[in-house]
């Protein structure tokens, strides 16, 4: 196995907003309590809808965040994008100032980027009869507004970029920005996700998929039904660990290790040979057995092909450790924040191997048979991992893994 | 000129910018109103809007302060009542 060459990366900051809080510790307190943030959606008039639960940022207010003319110019998923950058950055007190700003990349994920402006536009061409949308639909609806706004916002003048991967988008912009930063291609990244998904036509749009459950997400419970939507945003500052430690600043944990694959199969169908792969290279990447792998932050969509198939994917990459691992799905509490998912997760993931509280798998029921791990089904677990996995597989077949480590 | 059609313009730039209607006059350019590309592109909406018309991208792009965009509304509404007349 090739030594991947490069720098041992931390992570200093943390930004996060979603159904759970308007903050990293309003979101970790509910995570570790086992809150779920799933409720009847206020946003969007929902008659006539064969679901009504998801997980509202209901705490955001954009006026809070952005001028007045600037709210007009930025699509929610965009805001959430930007006030995590700036509440990462401001928790890693990453200077930003003179040159060192070109040396820091941007690197966003999200899976529908501002398709509820654009849906607005439809609206007024199709439903009003008008002749055209508001002249500012291509900016907001643009998927690298996040990473354009974040820029913008905080005066970053290095690489930046969007990684729209479905539902793994984020896992893949964070793997991204850590293989920039360990490699010595930029001195530090703010990397994560962010997604807005609820307006009419996009809800409409899953509804027709038919995986959203009517009820509430219960992954891995035998009784699950499908996913249930939510929204945010999640981003971390990620920096070379000797960096970081001579600035003297707190490291929240350390990124190992990235693995990635594609199913080459199916579009919805998950499989197990694909996320099998995400997991072994991500582990070879990190260079570290699959035995030390203390808990995996589940994809756990609460879907039944999902769920089922990730438990396969599992059992089949860790053997007999499968038995030792402790697995979540924090979906459960915050929703299925599409390209945001992989942020919150690794937010949540981080946290658990700091303080050593691993969140539970809540709404669940009963065990299923067919995801027969042990998913700390509805109360957070004091145990002190020490290595972690975090698990998104997109639609499409995209699959994208990372490994992370508990800073001692 | 049309002084209410330039009073319509002035108070659509205000909602635009949301800035004091006392703080435009007829004679006010973007550049002073600080307007840059996407509030231009921003008003021309509202008007096109408000007063149910269409400017072509040429005239939008001449249209650099009060007194241009009030002219370039009077003549294609002018335009607009002859053709219906």
């Amino acid at each position: 196995m090739p030594t991947p060459s490069g720098r041992r990366v931390v992570v200093t900051g943390t930004g996060v907003l979603c159904a759970l809080g308007s903050n990293s510790a309003e979101c970790w307190s509910a995570l570790r309590e086992g809150r779920s943030g799933i409720a009847p959606i206020q946003s969007v008039e929902m008659t006539g809808l064969r679901f009504q639960n998801g997980a509202e940022a209901h705490g955001f207010r954009a006026e809070d965040h952005f001028e007045a003319s600037r709210c007009d110019l930025i699509d929610r998923f965009a805001q959430f994008a930007v006030v995590a950058a700036r509440q990462a950055v401001s928790e890693a007190g990453l200077d930003l100032s003179g040159p060192a700003r070109a040396r820091v990349a941007v690197i966003t994920g999200t899976s529908m980027g501002g398709q509820a402006s654009l849906d607005r536009g439809f609206v007024a061409i199709y439903k009003e009869g008008k002749p055209r949308p508001h002249p500012f639909t291509i900016p907001l609806t643009m998927y690298n507004a996040g990473a354009s706004q974040i820029s913008m916002d905080l005066g970053i003048t290095g690489p930046a970029f969007t990684i729209s991967t479905a539902c793994a988008s984020a896992t893949h912009a964070i793997g991204q920005a850590f293989w920039m930063v360990r490699s010595g291609a930029v001195e530090a990244a703010l990397c994560g996700g962010s997604e807005a998904p609820f307006s009419p036509g996009i809800l409409r749009a899953w509804e027709a998929m038919r995986v959203v459950t009517p009820d509430v997400c219960r992954p891995f419970s035998r009784d699950r039904r499908g996913l249930t939507l939510g929204e945010g945003g999640a981003m971390l500052v990620l920096e070379p660990a000797e960096r970081a430690v001579a600035r003297g600043a707190k490291i929240l944990g350390e990124v190992v290790g990235f693995g990635m694959s594609s199913d080459a199969g199916h579009v919805t169908q998950p499989s197990v040979g694909g996320p099998t792969a995400a997991m072994a290279a991500a582990l070879d990447d990190a260079q570290i057995e699959p035995a030390l792998i203390d808990y995996i932050n589940a994809h756990g969509t609460g879907t039944s092909a999902n769920d089922a198939t990730e438990t396969r994917a599992i059992r089949q990459f860790f053997g007999a450790h499968a038995e030792k691992l402790a697995i979540s799905s924090t979906k459960s509490m915050h929703g299925h924040a599409l390209g945001a998912s992989g942020a919150l997760e690794a937010f949540a993931t981080l946290r658990a191997l700091r303080e050593g509280v691993l969140p539970p798998t809540v709404s669940f029921n009963e065990a299923d048979p067919k995801c027969d791990l042990d998913v700390i089904p509805n109360v957070a677990r004091n145990r002190q991992a020490e290595f972690a996995l975090s698990n998104s597989f997109a639609f499409g077949g995209l699959n994208a893994v990372l490994a992370f480590r508990r800073w001692a | 000129m049309d002084e209410s059609l330039a009073a319509k313009v002035i108070a659509e730039i205000a909602a635009v910018k949301r800035i004091p209607l006392e703080s435009i006059t007829i004679d006010s350019t973007f550049e002073e109103l600080a307007m840059d590309s996407l509030d231009a592109m921003n008003l021309l909406f509202s008007l096109e809007e408000h007063f149910g018309i269409s400017i072509p991208d040429e005239a939008a792009n001449s249209i650099k302060d009060i007194r241009s965009a009030v002219a370039r509304v009077e003549r294609i509404l002018a335009e607009k009542n002859s053709a219906q007349g």
